[in-house]
């Protein structure tokens, strides 16, 4: 079947557009992650929460755009509510406990979901613009699932650009590579640091959006969703965008071929490629910060 | 976790739920235990149960007997099931119990039931070996069991044309039982099986790799069974790759439930379903029962709501045959073998060969009506009945 050139081609394409939405997921884990040496597990959450959002949105006015454009901020004030409420004061608490009251979360987010959309699975279309097929290598695919893969590419130069060649993305950088020496020479990084949570937090509802259409809306989406970006973010290397991005795509691939070609090793593989990179290369792939 | 108690009296229970009513005759009420899900996966399940077996107590009751219902969150968690089973007989004493929705529970739950002989009323839970292998006196199913449901669709397939199938199902049990009938009938009535896959129950995220394998492979169908949030995935996807022009995607009916088939949108319609109920069964019996239903809870009942619906009837009509006493317990599970009704599925009753439902069996096809995507019946596979399948009784 690997023969196949049509077959192949769309199955490229299938694990791209899979990389795309990881990727929009992780980034933002990643980032918090390697910049505050915090594990945010109710990542996943925010994901369902701007999935479920979207949903209220698409009912009330009809419009896949204006959820795509609201449902992002909503989640955004929302992560921000639970930094300046909780999260700023775990800090400096060990990871233990981190872990412990972001899993927490978890269930907070589960249960007021179940409670304000109730236990049903759900769906929305995407917008009629991007419904229809589009034909290339002499095969049609999904239109909607194109603009997936160009999205995660846009957000994927949008974020490289702005880490490069703005001074906000230097302060990031600095704070990533050593948190106390950036703080001592006068850059505002815990002010940094929430910004980026925040925008963290914006890009994971959005994924939230975007994956609507293709996958469906269901209380349990998050948790779901949530061990595949944890791998992305493990191997690709936390901290580090380059990270997030190839993390995303190795994980993307591997997942799209190997459910066909090897179905029944389908999650061995996964987690085989996983221990593999901790084992050679501790620190992920692309680590954000070489010296340690 | 929770307990709701709720005591049936004669009349007008229903207006106020789960409410007590003055007590009619001094005889201590028949205990029913109810473990359901009522949180996790599986909660809308549990609801959709539950309310049904709450209208079928209201409509059959009429004061043939004094009942009260203690239910208990299941949580879809065996040990969970099991605990709370124990603290329905040994702490409430219940005369009988009812559920639960997942198989893995239900295999929990056998083995302490049969030991302590308390009837066991299966609303849900499919798995083959419950009336099979593990069949047990005290453990009777109003619901299905998994390869009844798909059976029947091999020869039908067959005789319609699409003599190539690619299958695709959740790898868990449910899903390779249901695919194993429907290849055992399908390949005996000369269909060949070209292709099949399993993707992790729960997990898969993405279709799209199954459906280049399809698109390479070319078969006449696709025998699918998904059910919930992977359901609306499947079947918006399958539209979404213009696989639903040149491959009929067929299926055990859940693919397309009431419950979610709204979210499944255009991408629903044209979609060939197997099931043991759907809402558009044309009989005067389902016609009353959806009526009520829907002036009750406000939306379409689904199978679930019917399998609780038609659980609270079974116990009505086997007590009615007692008189109202759930004491002896073998002369209860007797009267339920000698209870046969027509209910909103068709004619009921339970095999006293093997403790499963013998049922009518409906292919159904999905349509655009004047309320969204309709299930509208094309064939029903009158009486299906189970094989032994290793159960004495």
């Amino acid at each position: 079947m690997l023969s196949d050139p049509t077959f192949l081609a769309i199955q490229v394409l299938n694990g791209l557009q899979l990389a795309s939405l990881l990727f929009l997921l992780s980034v933002g884990l990643s980032v918090v992650f390697g910049l505050m040496n915090f594990i945010n597990l109710a990542h996943g959450t925010l994901y369902m929460l701007g999935a479920y959002i979207g949903l209220s949105l698409v009912r009330w006015t009809g419009s896949y755009w204006i959820a795509f454009a609201i449902a992002p901020l909503c989640v955004a004030a929302i992560g921000a509510v639970f930094h300046v409420v909780l999260l700023r004061r775990m800090q400096a608490a060990s990871p233990m406990r981190q872990v412990l009251v972001t899993f927490g979360l978890i269930y907070v987010g589960l249960d007021s979901v179940r409670y304000f959309w109730g236990d049903y699975s759900h769906s929305f279309d995407a917008p009629e613009s991007l419904a229809g097929m589009v034909h290339l290598f002499g095969e049609s695919y999904p239109a909607y699932r194109l603009f997936v893969i160009a999205f995660g590419l846009g957000v994927l130069l949008v974020l490289y650009l702005a880490l490069e060649k703005t001074r906000l993305g230097a302060v990031v950088r600095a704070g990533v590579d050593d948190t106390e020496t950036a703080s001592a020479i006068g850059l505002n990084v815990s002010g940094t640091f929430f910004l980026v949570f925040c925008l963290g937090c914006a890009l994971a509802g959005l994924a939230g959006v975007v994956a609507a259409p293709v996958l469906s809306i269901y209380p349990g989406m998050g948790i779901s969703i949530l061990i595949s970006t944890l791998i992305v973010v493990v191997v690709g290397g936390p901290g580090s965008l380059a990270g997030a991005a190839f993390g995303a795509l190795l994980v993307g691939m591997v997942e799209t071929f190997g459910q066909v070609l090897a179905p029944s090793y389908a999650g061995m593989v996964l987690y085989g490629l996983m221990a593999l990179v901790l084992v050679v290369r501790p620190a992920g792939l692309f680590p954000a910060r070489a010296s340690r | 976790m929770r307990a709701i108690q709720a005591t049936f009296g004669a009349v007008g229970l229903l207006a106020t739920g789960l409410l007590s009513s003055p007590a009619v005759n001094a005889e201590d009420p028949v205990k029913i235990g109810v473990i359901l899900p009522y949180s996790g996966v599986y909660a809308s399940l549990g609801g959709e149960i539950t309310q049904g077996m709450e209208l079928g107590f209201a409509t059959f009751l009429n004061g043939a007997a004094e009942i009260q219902l203690i239910t208990e969150d299941s949580e879809v968690k065996p040990n969970i099931g099991l605990s709370k089973a124990k603290k329905l007989v040994f702490q409430d004493e219940v005369d009988l119990l009812v559920g639960p929705v997942a198989s893995n529970v239900a295999n929990a739950l056998r083995d302490f039931v049969h030991s302590q002989e308390i009837p066991l009323i299966i609303p849900n839970a499919g798995n083959n070996l419950l009336t099979g292998e593990r069949c047990s006196r005290w453990v009777l199913r109003t619901s299905f069991s998994n390869g009844q449901i798909t059976r029947g669709m091999g020869p039908w397939l067959m005789e319609h044309g699409y003599d190539t199938v690619y299958l695709i199902a959740a790898d868990y049990a449910a899903g390779h039982q249901m695919m194993d009938a429907f290849r055992e009938t399908y390949t005996a009535a000369g269909g060949s099986v070209v292709g099949e896959a399993f993707p992790p129950l729960r997990d898969t995220k993405d279709f799209g790799p199954f459906f280049a394998q399809i698109k390479a492979i070319a078969p006449k169908a696709v025998f699918a069974f998904f059910a919930g949030g992977q359901a609306i995935q499947f079947v918006k996807q399958y539209d979404q790759f213009g696989l639903k022009e040149s491959v009929k995607l067929t299926g055990a009916g859940w693919l397309t439930s009431p419950l979610y088939v709204h979210a499944q949108g255009t991408a629903a319609e044209g979609i060939l379903g197997i099931l043991n109920y759907v809402p558009g069964i044309d009989s005067p019996e389902n016609h009353a029962f959806q009526a009520a239903y829907q002036a009750e809870y406000g939306r379409v009942a689904s199978e679930f709501a019917v399998q609780g619906y038609d659980t609270a009837r079974l116990i009505v009509e086997a007590l009615k045959i007692t008189g109202g006493d759930a004491s002896d317990r073998g002369a209860l599970v007797d009267a339920m073998h000698a209870v046969s009704f027509v209910g909103p599925r068709g004619p009921l009753r339970i095999d006293p060969l093997t403790n499963n439902i013998i049922q009518d069996i409906h292919v159904f096809e999905t349509m655009a009506g004047a309320e969204g995507t309709e299930l509208r019946v094309v064939d029903t596979l009158p009486a299906m009945q189970d094989a032994q399948n290793g159960c004495t009784l």
